[in-house]
């Protein structure tokens, strides 16, 4: 997995809430066998019209959030459902963080196995960066994950919380499938356990 | 010992690994896989050589592509579709997991046929790549979704690796007024906490309204549990879960039957047990309700009219107006005036027996209103020959409605079952999203007896006038 440890980027603002994962990806895209090349169907019916042609206004079409690596949006970013197409393609189009107050679990739990950084601020924290967003290249948010902290290019820095383990895995780009292989020996033991106490299972 | 919910019950029993930080490994008893989320965690497996830790608990079957019309058997027309189920047949035969392929009768959803075939069973961690496996929790199980790279993770390990969620009960108390449904309820709870409410939160779902549900009411509340932002949702299981597990093909028999009864009757909330949250709503309360926006947390009673965007605050005011602007709907029009275009019956919400007999008893004797497309898609195969059995697949086509075969179909449109621009459908699916049934499709999510009142007016209805 790509490593995240400091990001400086533009921001694109996406100031809805409840954005779901069949908009971030919709179904027809999920048909692939493969975990790349989704970035161009990013968002695909909010960015392209029925004729296939971009939609101007669409934050990412606009000539300034082109190159964004950072997302700034509403209340329970991706929820619905668990398809990782949602992550892939973020990360594809070049993403590597995404910044609400709060996410959905299953969505939150997949962009950290993919090198992607979810970042829960506080509502009124998020109002001053959509702000910031709003003024496209001339203002870039940096990222620092060690630091845990958020920087405006007004020098404003907000601080936030992330999972030990999970922060300790991005910053090395971790397998975590190899981390619990390391493991075998306690499954073996648990496997054992529950096979005298539940051997029906 | 400290009192336990039944949560707490389940992951203490799983726990196969705890680091200091609390990070644990939780060990699964039960591992569901489809087509559509499944291909690249095998193709992982591959790339680093590692193989399936526990073939005999991993149980797959295609759904979300597989066509639902009768001439299925003459193969997938879209090459993309077809690779997905194929890649699935091969992977399957390839690890040697449990494998239903398309022309297995027992085919159908995953959450669908994990119960039908005894595989689900109470106090089992069950996952899958797919976030309706909360409907598993209906059996006192604890059942959620994961990506796609944690499905990869437990094929290769058996484990998930997890920190414990906060525990949530929500109590329907009483008993529900005629017409009123688990779907109802499930639409209910959701439209009273928000689509976030339970994030976090593992629900446990409690009460009479709940205990007096049958095995396919609980499976249907539990479902949409993840609507509500709830990873799992669950039932203590009771007589009607032993009741409904006995004498399955994957159920234990004999002494190990009587075994897993005696661990099974343990698994309930302590009296005193504690709640990180709780939610009460009255069974008496509850009324017939559909879904007017774009968010399953957008419910209102039949007997409601439209909102408008100032009815709500803060980021929702927005929401609301793409939602009614995307709805093509006025504010202030009485939902039951709304015309529908289509009718979808069927889903890993309500795709089973139950549901089609609830749609039967409303649609006996009465026809589809004229220009409307209706359509039943069964849960499973099983389920489509337990109707066909009871008389039910004849009253359907009687009353001018497609009978099809089994799969996810409209529910998500992966398959050729879409909606078009601007169609407007009543559904008994789960989700209601711009696009989920088709780009531009218009979504109303109600119970399935809901959705064969609509199908006989050609409106959004109140089942309760037509019993």
């Amino acid at each position: 997995m790509e490593k995240f440890e400091k990001l400086s980027g533009i921001a694109a603002p996406m100031p809805m809430i409840n954005i779901d994962t069949d908009m971030i990806i919709p179904k027809q895209f999920l048909k692939t066998i493969k975990r790349s090349g989704l970035g161009v169907n990013l968002f695909d019916e909010m960015r392209y019209g029925d004729d296939g042609k971009e939609i101007p206004d669409f934050v990412l079409n606009k000539p300034q959030y082109r190159e964004a690596q950072i997302l700034i949006a509403g209340d329970n970013f991706g929820c619905g459902s668990s398809r990782e197409h949602a992550p892939w393609a973020i990360k594809d189009f070049g993403i590597r963080c995404v910044i609400a107050p709060s996410f959905a679990d299953i969505f939150y739990n997949n962009c950290f196995k993919n090198g992607i950084l979810p970042i829960a601020l506080p509502q009124e924290q998020v109002d001053v960066l959509m702000k910031e967003a709003e003024k496209g290249a001339n203002a870039r948010v940096e990222i620092d994950l060690e630091a845990q902290t958020v920087s405006t290019s007004d020098g404003e820095i907000f601080a936030f919380e992330v999972d030990a383990f999970k922060k300790h895995c991005l910053l090395e780009g971790l397998d975590d499938i190899g981390l619990t292989m390391e493991k075998a020996a306690s499954i073996d033991a648990f496997e054992a356990k529950a096979a005298q106490a539940r051997p029906w299972v | 010992m400290s009192p336990k919910t039944l949560y707490d019950k389940i992951w203490d029993a799983h726990v196969a690994h705890e680091a200091e930080d609390g990070t644990c490994l939780l060990y699964i008893d039960r591992h569901l896989v489809h087509e559509v989320t499944s291909p690249q965690a095998f193709e992982g497996l591959r790339m680093t050589n590692r193989t399936v830790r526990a073939p005999d608990k991993t149980i797959a079957v295609p759904d979300h592509n597989v066509p639902t019309t009768l001439d299925r058997a003459k193969g997938i027309e879209n090459p993309e579709s077809r690779i997905q189920v194929e890649a699935l047949d091969k992977n399957a035969a390839d690890f040697g997991i449990h494998y239903y392929p398309v022309s297995d009768v027992r085919q159908g959803i995953v959450h669908i046929v994990g119960p039908e075939q005894g595989w689900t069973l109470p106090g089992m961690t069950v996952v899958c790549g797919d976030s309706h496996t909360a409907t598993h929790g209906a059996f006192g199980a604890l059942a959620h979704g994961i990506g796609t790279s944690e499905v990869e993770h437990v094929l290769a390990t058996q484990t998930l690796i997890q920190r414990k969620g906060k525990n949530m009960k929500v109590e329907i108390t009483g008993k529900l007024r005629p017409g009123v449904t688990a779907k109802d309820i499930t639409l209910s709870v959701i439209g009273a906490t928000g689509t976030a409410g339970g994030t976090g939160y593992v629900i446990e779902y409690c009460g009479e309204a709940i205990r007096d549900l049958s095995m396919e009411g609980r499976m249907t509340v539990c479902n949409m549990a993840i609507e509500g932002g709830a990873r799992a949702g669950l039932i203590a299981p009771d007589e009607k879960t032993f009741e409904y597990c006995k004498g399955r093909p994957h159920a234990p028999k004999g002494a190990q039957w009587e075994a897993a009864l005696a661990w099974w009757k343990t698994l309930y909330s302590d009296d005193d047990a504690h709640w990180d949250k709780v939610i009460t709503l009255k069974g008496e309360d509850i009324a017939p309700v559909v879904t007017w926006g774009t968010s399953p947390e957008d419910v209102l009673p039949i007997t409601a009219n439209v909102p408008a965007a100032s009815d709500f605050t803060g980021g929702k005011v927005d929401a609301a107006q793409r939602s009614l602007d995307y709805m093509g709907l006025t504010p202030g029009t009485p939902l039951s005036e709304v015309e529908i275009d289509t009718v979808f019956i069927g889903s890993c919400t309500n795709g089973r027996i139950e549901d089609l007999r609830a749609a039967a008893a409303i649609l006996k004797g009465k026809k589809v209103k004229d220009g409307l497309r209706a359509m039943i898609v069964p849960g499973s195969g099983l389920v489509r020959a337990q109707a066909e059995e009871e008389g039910l697949a004849d009253i359907f086509k009687e009353a001018g409605f497609e009978w099809r075969l089994a799969g996810c179909s409209m529910c998500l449109a992966m398959n050729p079952d879409q909606l078009s621009p601007g169609e407007r459908c009543a559904a008994t699916s789960n989700r209601n999203f711009e696009g989920r049934q088709g780009r531009g499709g218009r979504t109303h999510l109600m119970s399935p007896a809901m959705a064969a009142a609509a199908a006989i007016t050609g409106k959004l209805t109140d089942v309760r006038e037509m019993m």
